[in-house]
């Protein structure tokens, strides 16, 4: 019910929503909690475990009850907490974890069947037998227990991440936060002020206190405006600060558009990482419930709780209220109530000294030990003075002090420390480096002290990064003591509730101790305290002070749980922003690409590349026509195919020739000008890194070329050698790889196109490279082949790509040949075995690629020393081959071989193929792989098997060159 | 966790290629025998505290970095070029003199 004259929400403006299928109206301001209580709606879920009734515990983020299902469709997001969901025209509503209805729930059987169901139930009864499990028992508690439901549909919505920095990050925006964030903000710093709710202030919203003689809300506002004006200010509302890493990282979760109906480009929720140099931790605190039995019906709150929705809403959560708290703060519930016209029908103070008051009855010394009410409370029974009493009453107020949010200091493995003043933990010195708790947060529990420390923590802050710090005036306000004592069960029979999330009771606890669970981590995992959404927030200090006294120890004894990320449910959808689908993964195009397209050719992911798997003529239906074709066309015509995906790296310098000689396993300082050699690379531990062609451009100026897999590795690796071991050295690396465009034309027709376009027609020898032109751009000639084929490799400037492609592929074509893809290329190179990664996998020596030759006695070089080790070379190893397939029959890479006649297992596995295509030149299935003494085995044959794809074949074992083992074709 | 690059200021730790302890840069003679090469390659300290490793600002300057910090509390505590090294450092313990 709406309290005339209260509240901050529009009441010019009515906002309709629906709950459980219900229409109703709020207005704008409102959370669904509070205009659910608006209108007269208590019940709003059902327990996690025994299915009881719900209503609204809290008003804040912490809310263990009132959790459910927003949104409909692909958007259905379900755990949605009431009091922070605000509404909106047309937000739809569902109540969870119940069936068919709230009201009549079918499962709240398991709430007569409480005595069976207590903690550590399913360790005990669904132990055996242990096939049941999976099959029967998980799904059927599965099915009864859990929350709200995913809608199994892709989330169409869209989430984004941002990274801000500042010189001071505060986190809250009460009375602490509000004077840490103008202090440092007219001392000139870049402030960033955070806060969870969407709109700031904190407690000041939802308390009549005055503050430097204006209402609270005035107060805020007028501070608001002040820091809004500043361009060295950001306020970010609705972002709760999740979690505090290193270096002053903090991850946030900012709501931008869940207050508001869905639309296609707006964000839900923006996840940002700030970086702060100093950080004020001004939270807050949160109240904290008694437990007494059956205190978890609807209509029982927490009593700042009340004040919320009455001073900050507007809106009486009951018509005839009670209060059960420790402390003469909470009492303050009670005289807004009665200011409001809201009957108090009795405090309930455990202190037998409690103060009594001319405005309401207190009960002093006396506690509440049961309610009652099916679907909301109806009725309390207290103890007082050695007699029972019931007191009518639809809305208990509960009070049993305040934790201080102190959450964030335990990310970074921080313990808290206990406080015996305040009945609670307070944050442990420098438990973040950098982050400064400073009112509630850190126990400081009056307005007017809040407003100090506010200024005094900015001011360390300021004085940590060495900016200076104006004299903040601190307004006058609310200055109380805070007194209480302790209480957090009641005693007696029945079910007191400590965690209301996961249903956890203080019989749970006792149970956990009486089975020997003593220690806090084993009671915690025993009985799901704290393990719920909500982490314990409302729950921990009660279970670990009963826990306590249940092992007779005291709390500071019993240790805590930690806190760990994030401190609120933050959705997997908002962290992963940017990595659904392609996402923001890179992608590197050719500059044939758009050229490749255009003629049909599906696109391969090389890594993040994109090359031409093949370029399908009219009449072709599969790839492997395409592919036949294709490699027949280069080994009678030419073909052009783009190969710029290769690593380049120029090197230049004095030493040049110096460094690759030691990088290299073979000797480069030996290469005369205007010649290419080919180079084997190898790692420290002596296995193969890389492979390629380096050419001397001049006389210390060399191209390296990469394979495409393995260009970053090698230009990290040629930099480390490079400033590692001859930092003094003349010489300098730097990769080139898009810089220039390169394109392979390779057949017996190669050189016959070429003649026609080059402007300086270059008489090159195999292995040869020349600077020449054509169509006026300067570029580059190699004489190198990757097919077997007579093979040219120009390479122009980048921006020519395009260009040059379709001009190459034209002029292919007119004479018979064409431009071919991947798969062409990849049959090419198997037929002449040549390796690529699939071969130098990592786990190969020169030895095993049958390359050890090329490693250079005359000097050193890296890898060298290592790949002399026992057992890197000899027949043991697995040796490169060519195998051919016998029969005719498929085969396929990923197979592994083994010796005719003996048993298929690991034990007996001879070796495994590693690329595999058909060979039209030959007529035949063609391999590489590698097999054990592989290299005097040729002749022999090898039983390939596949069980994956049920594959059984014999093979020849074969030398690896199948196709023009003299390189005639090559030098022609 | 970010990185402070003597030639690029602090940055985010993802600009960075992780390798492996300082030992890397103490690489035998080519004659060593074959403990010195075994230390080099595969025998590692696993300190939990301060300790000594490589990274590449791969896409940053691509300067190859020695960085001192402390595995327990994350600290960074000196950032230092590969290449700016004056001598190398003597070698230590088991590792064999090459």
């Amino acid at each position: 019910m709406r309290v005339a004259g209260k509240g901050l929400v529009d009441r010019s403006t009515t906002v309709s929503f629906r709950f459980d299928g219900q229409s109703l109206a709020g207005h704008p301001g409102d959370t669904l909690a509070s205009a659910l209580l608006a209108n007269g709606v208590k019940l709003v879920g059902r327990s996690f475990k025994y299915h009881r009734p719900r209503g609204i515990l809290t008003a804040g983020s912490e809310e263990p009850n009132a959790l459910v299902e927003v949104l409909e469709g692909n958007q259905q997001t379900p755990n949605v907490r009431a009091t922070v969901q605000e509404i909106f025209e047309g937000l739809t509503a569902q109540s969870q974890n119940r069936w068919p209805s709230l009201r009549h729930d079918l499962l709240s059987v398991n709430d007569l069947a409480a005595p069976f169901l207590s903690a550590g139930f399913y360790y005990k009864t669904f132990m055996w037998p242990r096939a049941f499990w999976e099959k029967l028992y998980e799904p059927a508690i599965r099915r009864a227990a859990g929350l709200g439901r995913l809608s199994g549909r892709h989330d169409g919505a869209v989430y984004e991440k941002a990274w801000a920095h500042c010189d001071l990050l505060v986190i809250g925006s009460g009375p602490t936060g509000l004077m840490a964030a103008l202090t440092a903000a007219r001392a000139g710093a870049d402030v960033i002020l955070a806060d969870e709710d969407a709109r700031m202030g904190g407690r000041l919203l939802a308390e009549t206190g005055q503050v430097g003689g204006q209402s609270g809300p005035d107060w805020v506002a007028g501070v608001l405006a002040e820091l809004a004006a500043l361009p060295n200010v950001r306020l970010m509302t609705r972002t709760t600060v999740t979690g505090a890493y290193d270096d002053g990282t903090f991850g946030a979760l900012e709501r931008v558009g869940l207050h508001l109906a869905p639309q296609a480009d707006l964000p839900r929720e923006c996840f940002w990482r700030i970086v702060a140099r100093r950080t004020v931790l001004a939270a807050g605190a949160l109240e904290r419930p008694i437990a007494f039995r059956n205190n978890d019906r609807p209509g029982i709150m927490l009593a700042g709780a009340i004040r919320s929705f009455l001073n900050r809403y507007g809106v009486a959560a009951g018509q005839r209220v009670t209060l059960f708290a420790n402390s003469d703060a909470a009492r303050q519930t009670a005289r807004d109530l009665q200011a409001a016209g809201i009957p108090v029908a009795g405090v309930i103070d455990p202190r037998p000294d409690a103060s009594p008051s001319e405005e309401f009855p207190v009960y002093a010394g006396a506690e509440v030990i049961d309610t009652a009410g099916r679907l909301a409370l109806s009725e309390i029974t207290i103890r007082h003075k050695g007699s029972v009493t019931r007191i009518e009453t639809d809305l208990l107020g509960l009070s049993g002090g305040w934790n201080p949010t102190l959450h964030l200091t335990c990310h970074m493995n921080g313990r808290p420390i206990w406080s015996p003043e305040i009945a609670a933990f307070v944050p442990a010195p420098n438990a973040v480096p950098g982050l400064i708790p400073a009112g509630s947060a850190a126990g400081v529990f009056s307005t007017a002290r809040c407003l100090a420390d506010g200024v005094a923590a900015a001011r360390r802050a300021l004085a940590g990064i060495g900016q200076r710090a104006p004299d903040v005036p601190v307004p006058e306000a609310e200055d109380g003591s805070y007194e209480l004592q302790p209480l957090w069960a009641v005693p007696g029979k029945g079910r007191a509730w400590l965690d209301f999330a996961n249903d956890v009771t203080v019989k749970d606890v006792r149970l956990s101790v009486q089975e020997n669970f003593r220690s806090v981590e084993h009671m915690k995992r025993y009985t799901t305290q704290g393990m719920a959404p909500d982490q314990g927030k409302n729950s921990n200090v009660a279970a670990l002070a009963v826990l306590a006294d249940a092992t007779g120890r005291g709390i500071p004894e019993t240790g805590t749980t930690t806190f760990r990320p994030p401190f609120s449910p933050v959705s997997i959808a908002a962290m992963g922003a940017g990595g659904r689908a392609a996402g923001f993964a890179p992608q590197r195009f050719l500059t044939s690409d758009q050229a490749s397209r255009d003629r049909g050719a599906p696109m391969i992911e090389a890594g993040l590349w994109y090359r031409p798997g093949y370029f399908p003529r009219p009449g072709e239906t599969t790839w492997r026509e395409s592919c036949d074709r294709e490699v027949a066309m280069v080994r009678s015509t030419v073909g052009v195919t783009d190969v710029s995906t290769l690593g380049k790296i120029d090197i230049q310098g004095a030493d040049a020739a110096r460094f690759l000689d030691l990088v290299y396993t073979n000797t480069f300082s030996t290469l005369p000008v205007g010649r290419v050699r080919y180079g084997l690379m190898l790692r420290e531990d002596g296995m193969v890194l890389d492979d390629g062609t380096t050419a001397r451009l001049d006389e210390h100026h060399f191209l390296m070329t990469t394979t495409t897999a393995a260009a970053g590795q090698v230009m990290r690796h040629l930099d480390f050698v490079q400033q590692a071991f001859c930092a003094a050295w003349d010489v300098r690396t730097i990769s080139v790889t898009e810089t220039w465009a390169q394109f392979a034309v390779a057949g017996p027709l190669a050189r016959r196109l070429l003649s026609g376009f080059l402007e300086t027609p270059a008489g090159l020898p195999f292995m040869g490279c020349a600077a020449v032109r054509l169509g006026g751009v300067a570029a580059r000639l190699f004489r190198i082949s990757f097919s077997g084929e007579e093979g040219y490799e120009i390479a122009v400037p980048a921006r020519y790509g395009e260009a040059l492609f379709r001009d190459l592929v034209a002029r292919a074509e007119t004479l018979g040949g064409g431009a071919y893809g991947m798969e062409a290329l990849n049959v090419l190179r198997i037929e002449k075995g040549f390796i690529t990664h699939a071969e130098i996998h990592g786990r190969v020596t020169a030895f095993d690629i049958g390359l050890d030759r090329m490693v250079s006695p005359a000097k050193d070089c890296i890898g060298k020393a290592a790949s002399r080790r026992p057992g890197l070379t000899g027949p043991e190893r697995e040796q490169l081959v060519g195998l051919r397939s016998k029969s005719g029959a498929a085969i396929t890479a990923g197979a592994h071989l083994f010796t005719p006649g003996d048993a298929v297992g690991r034990e007996t596995g001879q070796g495994y193929v590693t690329s595999v295509g058909f060979s039209p030149t030959l007529g035949a299935w063609l391999a590489l792989g590698f097999l054990k003494n592989g290299r005097a085995r040729i002749g022999e044959t090898v039983r390939l098997v596949d069980h994956l794809r049920g594959i059984d074949v014999l093979c020849e074992v074969a030398d690896p060159v199948f196709h023009d083992r003299e390189g005639v074709k090559l030098r022609a | 966790m970010r990185i402070p690059c003597p030639l690029c200021g602090p940055r985010d730790r993802r600009e960075f290629y992780y390798y492996g302890a300082e030992d890397y840069l103490h690489r035998p003679a080519p004659d060593a025998p074959p403990e010195a090469w075994d230390a080099y390659l595969h025998l590692r300290d696993n300190p939990a505290g301060i300790t000594r490793d490589l990274w590449y600002h791969e896409t940053g300057c691509t300067a190859w970095l020695l960085v001192t910090r402390n595995t327990v509390t994350h600290e960074i505590l000196e950032v230092a070029l590969v290449a700016g090294r004056t001598a190398p450092k003597p070698a230590r313990g088991r590792r064999a003199a090459p």
